[in-house]
């Protein structure tokens, strides 16, 4: 069957089999950040966004993203590759294959505590909260404490640009 | 392995209905169960287009949509208010953020499964499952009935004045519990009433109820033998999580907790 989705902010067109899941078809067309390593729906190494949510795309129905918009690691280069320097500098990669769900589920983090705090005003972010957000990624080599440092400073970075750019506005 | 022939996506509710009465048919929810199962289906229905992804409020009743995922539960302000944390505690451990945003609410309903945090903690409240043809009933009582070709709409859970509190045991952060337990309270038709569901037992939910007039000085030890009778009343099975032993043991430690938490709430 045919299946239109936006992929990356392009379009697409796919012939794709009923029982075909979405991480197969992604790798399909080219996106091979999208793995699978667990076989259970629980390690988050196929972490995509549908509509702007981390999902689990091995899971995911490729007739059923039909007319969505689906987003992978291929599409956030940039950010990704941003966040990524934050990891390197605290050695917090191994063998990095759980990298590319990983990175996504953090940035869909970022993105919605971020919203959250503009909604509210506030801007304390728990290290349980984080851990909580991100208790679906599973990394075999590591122990996360690269991961949760880089999380932090990344994100300390990113209010400090943020309050920056405030000044700025308030001095024009 | 699970194949899959056809692929539709019910325009109508009827449409699904229709589509479901044949035996190779099977309704999918978020996928998450089902795709590792070991089935050929036929027509796999998709009920995404129907709207079924909200929660809606009345005077009397929460209503929630089959389709509304774990997530939407977790983070819905009007359930925190009238119900506390504890519907944030019992989906805030299932797998992770990915997962609850796919996970739905009827495909973990209607599953009936045995180790779902989900029915355990709806069974507790004052719910009923929205059947298409079958109509309104308890949750209590669909809890028990085979499954059938009908298609789950909605949860619907009356208002009502209530306490409640959800508990689980874990061997590790994400896995499926070991244990699960909610406790309830609230005045109903004039009375205090308690209402106790442990899951995970590693059968499916059940749940008993008491009316008790329980205050804020209960002393520890009798708390204890509250708890235990309660905990005493369900069986409990054994499997690689645990045995039903301590299974039993578990749930009387949650529900002797989760007792206290409520009688000295407003101390």
């Amino acid at each position: 069957m045919e299946i239109r989705f936006i992929l990356n902010q392009k379009q697409v067109a796919v012939d794709a089999a009923p029982d075909a899941v979405l991480m197969n078809v992604l790798r399909d067309l080219g996106c091979k950040s999208v793995k699978c390593g667990c076989e259970t729906t629980n390690c988050g190494l196929c972490t995509v966004w549908i509509d702007g949510k981390s999902r689990l795309s091995c899971s995911v129905l490729a007739a059923g993203v039909a007319g969505r918009e689906v987003t992978t690691l291929e599409g956030v280069e940039e950010e990704a590759a941003e966040f990524g320097r934050f990891l390197a500098e605290e050695g917090a990669e191994q063998c990095g294959f759980c990298s590319p769900g990983f990175i996504m589920n953090v940035l869909a983090m970022v993105k919605e505590f971020e919203e959250r705090d503009a909604a509210s005003g506030s801007g304390v972010w728990d290290i349980e909260e984080i851990k909580e957000y991100l208790a679906g990624n599973l990394c075999r080599c590591t122990g996360y404490m690269g991961q949760l440092r880089a999380i932090q400073n990344y994100m300390a970075e990113r209010r400090g640009a943020a309050e920056g750019r405030e000044m700025k506005e308030v001095q024009a | 392995m699970l194949t899959i022939s056809n692929y539709v996506k019910a325009k109508t509710l009827e449409e699904a209905y229709e589509l479901n009465q044949a035996r190779s048919s099977r309704v999918m929810g978020g996928m998450m169960w089902m795709r590792l199962s070991n089935a050929k289906v036929k027509t796999v229905i998709d009920l995404s287009g129907l709207g079924l992804d909200q929660i809606e409020e009345t005077d009397k009743v929460f209503k929630i949509g089959a389709m509304c995922t774990l997530r939407q539960l977790e983070q819905c302000e009007r359930l925190r208010e009238e119900y506390g944390d504890g519907i944030r505690e019992a989906v805030r451990h299932i797998v992770g953020v990915q997962f609850r945003n796919q996970a739905t609410v009827g495909g973990s309903i209607y599953g009936r499964f045995g180790f779902s945090d989900v029915l355990t903690a709806f069974l507790a409240l004052d719910t009923f499952v929205e059947l298409y043809d079958g109509g309104i009933i308890r949750l209590s009582e669909f809890v028990n009935r085979k499954p059938d070709r009908d298609i789950l709409v909605s949860i619907i859970i009356r208002k009502g004045k209530r306490k409640f509190r959800y508990s689980s045991v874990r061997r590790t952060k994400t896995d499926f519990p070991v244990i699960a337990c909610a406790v309830v309270t609230g005045i109903v038709h004039g009375e205090e009433s308690w209402y106790f569901t442990v899951g995970a037992r590693p059968m499916k939910a059940a749940l008993t109820e008491r009316k008790w007039k329980l205050g804020p000085d209960e002393s520890e030890e009798a708390i204890a033998a509250y708890a235990k009778e309660i905990a005493g009343e369900f069986d409990y099975g054994t499997n690689m999580r645990g045995s039903a032993q301590y299974r039993q043991h578990l749930a009387e430690v949650l529900l002797r907790r989760s007792i206290r938490s409520i009688l000295t709430e407003d101390k």
